[in-house]
């Protein structure tokens, strides 16, 4: 069965080509290729699951030769192990469900045919990273979703906020990506392969220097992807985007990419520890800072753009510390959670036409279903047992304590403090939007009503994924651990009671404190509690501005400088040269004044000249 | 007969014909100033045919082809003056000079008078 995984990536990839150039000649419009293929990817995707789960620890590869490079053979394939085939149906099952509530959110957009065509080829981009057995196989999979996030940020590319995020997404990701290349190379050469598994089973025989190069170099193309400072700063603009493709792009794909690749080519960052404690200090950082952003923003889907950079630190600051399982498994999570908490901020902007929470209010009556759904997936985000992302964050903070030394200390602190300040913003976002009284619009109050069916589905179902990857874990003693074979030396997924109820206590104290608020003043937002602090919150650190005076400035300073040179230096260089010969045969031009007779006379002096110098000259 | 008397007198009219081709503004004048200085080369033949005593007169009998070609030139040449009177309603050879190269902004100024 494994011979057919290529079949994963292929599929929705063809859906994107026939979508992009047949979809006029498909009987059902656009939807169906793209619904069709991504249905087809999950199937096969859950096969190699099931394949998977019935051999623990196997590693199916199918490659062909694709080119020999100077002593390298590249090959093209597929590498399935419990790793990939869990990635790929989280993938595939996010996608379908964008792809579905897609068709009633796009509604009417005279580009949705191009719009689930780039859909399915972002699935088909991401599924190509989660199953490629090479590097070069994988890094075509990377830049094809850069490539993807720039078209579907942009979708809405008559304003100019789309406009400028989508470029400010691709040159960010981009920094990062070259990074990324370079890393390719370094890891490539050090193991004398570009294949994912020599890679991997060499890393541990290669130079110290090399697999410390590799692995950070690799980190920073992780970095622009995954969204983590100092890379961050285009996951909040990319909300400019239609809310459908948030979702996809914070839970199933691009974000999630840059965690797996690390997850995939772990045994590399195991041989470098210097490469884990540059990202365990950098998630860290990004952790709390992303979720103190996100506790004062007031765009809705702001906020849930600053919870993935926060959330997808928790997953770095895992795998930083060792305890990959757990990480995975809050990827998991996070992508049910995640993908659940956009579709329904898309199901609310849908109804009341504003991202802004200071006019929402009171929408819980309007829409009952998106209400709960959204409520399940706070809680997931907060991490209140038993929703699917406490477990998960608890074995991570777990994890850090017992096995990650000072670095792991440090992480366990910052992540309490950001699991406190998380239950905060994940609180105020639901009492926000859902309770005290509608502040926006009246006579866009009366028309508040339910999404329809196709977009309440999928909340549902996804709902029902944050209780039930939450819920059976404690019970049958990590067995969904068992199957995804960590690579050796890694920390196994671990559970304290006393870490659980800790956490669990922080969580509804951070809860507690915004439910209070609410209940003394219901119409103010509770983070004016923190009066001039919020400022810099507000601000998400000024980050932006300082790279707008660092970077984008002298950027174009210099763009300007050169275009200078260019007119004044080199250009009126090539001008002069010009006119230089204008002028000369303007001068020439004067000879030839259309007069035969003054043509003669030189013609009768020259002809005298010459034969009186050769009369000379004989007669010398 | 002095060869020389020949030579000078061929030489005065080649000199009366170059003059002639270069001050004279009515076309057939320079036209009748070309046949000038090609009968002083016909002169200049016969008289170095008879000097050298040439039993095969090759210079006579090349003063003949200059007779017929130069008949044929002024034939073609008048043909062009009186085009070129019909057309310029002139005949002054330098009052002719639609072939001079001129400045093509100067040109596309002055269409651009025409036109206006």
């Amino acid at each position: 069965m494994t011979h057919w995984a290529w079949l994963v990536p292929a599929l929705p990839a063809f859906a994107a080509v026939v979508g992009l150039f047949l979809s006029r000649y498909v009987p059902g419009g656009p939807a169906v290729p793209a619904i069709v293929g991504t249905a087809l990817s999950l199937l096969v995707a859950v096969v190699l699951l099931a394949d998977a789960e019935s051999n623990p620890g196997a590693v199916h590869q199918t490659t062909v030769p694709w080119t020999p490079l100077d002593g390298f053979h590249l090959s093209i394939g597929t590498r399935i192990d419990g790793l990939a085939a869990v990635t790929s149906v989280m993938v595939a099952i996010v996608a379908l469900l964008v792809q579905i509530y897609s068709t009633a959110y796009m509604a009417g957009d005279p580009r949705y045919s191009t719009y689930a065509a780039e859909v399915s080829l972002f699935t088909a981009a991401m599924l190509l990273v989660v199953v490629a057995s090479d590097l070069f196989e994988l890094l075509i999979g990377w830049e094809v979703m850069g490539l993807c996030s720039y078209l579907l940020i942009g979708h809405y590319w008559q304003t100019e906020g789309a406009r400028s995020a989508a470029v400010k997404a691709f040159v960010t990701t981009r920094i990062g990506d070259t990074g990324f290349l370079f890393g390719i190379f370094v890891l490539g050469v050090a193991a004398g392969s570009f294949d994912v598994g020599q890679v991997v089973g060499r890393a541990s025989a290669m130079s110290h220097a090399a697999v410390t190069a590799g692995a950070l170099l690799l980190l920073a193309g992780v970095v622009g992807k995954s969204a983590q400072f100092p890379l961050h700063v285009w996951l909040p603009d990319a909300m400019a985007g239609p809310t459908p493709i948030s979702a996809l792009i914070h839970a199933a794909t691009m974000v999630a990419a840059g965690i797996y690749v690390v997850a995939r080519l772990y045994p590399v960052y195991l041989a470098a520890p210097d490469a884990r404690t540059v990202l365990g200090v950098i998630a860290c950082l990004t952790m709390l800072g992303a979720a103190l952003a996100a506790l004062a923003e007031d765009d809705l889907k702001r906020v849930l753009a600053w919870s993935t950079v926060s959330q997808l630190a928790y997953m770095g600051a895992g795998l930083a510390v060792g305890a990959w399982t757990a990480s995975i498994y809050h990827l998991l999570a996070h992508a049910g959670f995640k993908a659940l908490l956009f579709l329904a901020a898309g199901s609310v902007l849908r109804s009341v036409g504003t991202n802004l929470m200071s006019e929402m209010g009171g929408l819980r009556q309007r829409l009952p279903v998106t209400f709960v759904t959204a409520v399940i997936g706070a809680a997931a985000l907060a991490g209140l047992p038993p929703f699917a992302g406490a477990f998960s964050k608890d074995a991570i903070l777990t994890a850090a304590r017992e096995h990650g030394g000072a670095l792991g200390t440090a992480v366990y602190a910052v992540g309490l403090v950001t699991a406190f300040v998380t239950a905060a913003y994940a609180t105020r976002f639901i009492v926000r939007t859902f309770f005290g009284s509608y502040r926006g619009a009246l006579d866009v109050r009366a028309q508040v009503h339910e999404s329809p069916l196709v977009m309440t589905a999928p909340l549902v179902v996804l709902a029902a994924a944050c209780i039930l990857l939450g819920a059976p874990v404690v019970p049958n003693s990590y067995g969904v651990a068992s199957w995804l074979d960590a690579p050796t030396g890694t920390v196994p997924l671990h559970l304290d009671a006393a870490g659980v109820v800790l956490s669990a206590v922080i969580v509804i104290a951070g809860s507690a404190a915004v439910v209070a608020l609410y209940r003394r003043r219901p119409d103010e937002d509770p983070v004016t509690v923190l009066g001039h602090a919020a400022t810099p919150l507000v601000h998400a650190f000024w980050v932006d501005d300082v790279y707008e005076r660092l970077v984008v400035r002298p950027a174009y300073a210099t763009a300007r400088a050169m275009r200078l040179t260019d007119d004044s230096a080199i250009d009126a260089a090539v001008v002069a040269s010009g006119q230089g010969t204008s002028a000369v045969g303007a001068l020439l031009r004067r000879l030839q004044n259309g007069n035969v007779q003054a043509y003669v006379s030189g013609l009768v002096v020259v002809v005298i000249a010459i034969v009186m110098t050769v009369s000379l000259a004989v007669a010398r | 007969m002095h060869l020389s008397l020949a030579l000078v007198v061929s030489a005065l009219l080649f000199g009366i014909g170059v003059y002639g081709v270069l001050a004279r503004r009515n076309a057939v004048a320079v036209l009748m100033a070309v046949e000038l200085m090609l009968n002083a080369g016909n002169l200049d033949l016969v008289a170095f045919d008879a000097w050298w005593r040439d039993t095969m007169h090759a210079g006579q009998v090349f003063a003949l082809f200059v007779v017929v070609i130069a008949a044929a030139e002024v034939g073609v040449g008048l043909a062009i003056v009186l085009a070129v009177f019909r057309l310029q309603d002139t005949a002054a050879i330098d009052e002719v000079t639609s072939l001079a190269d001129r400045d093509p902004r100067v040109l596309a100024d002055a269409a651009a008078e025409v036109d206006g």
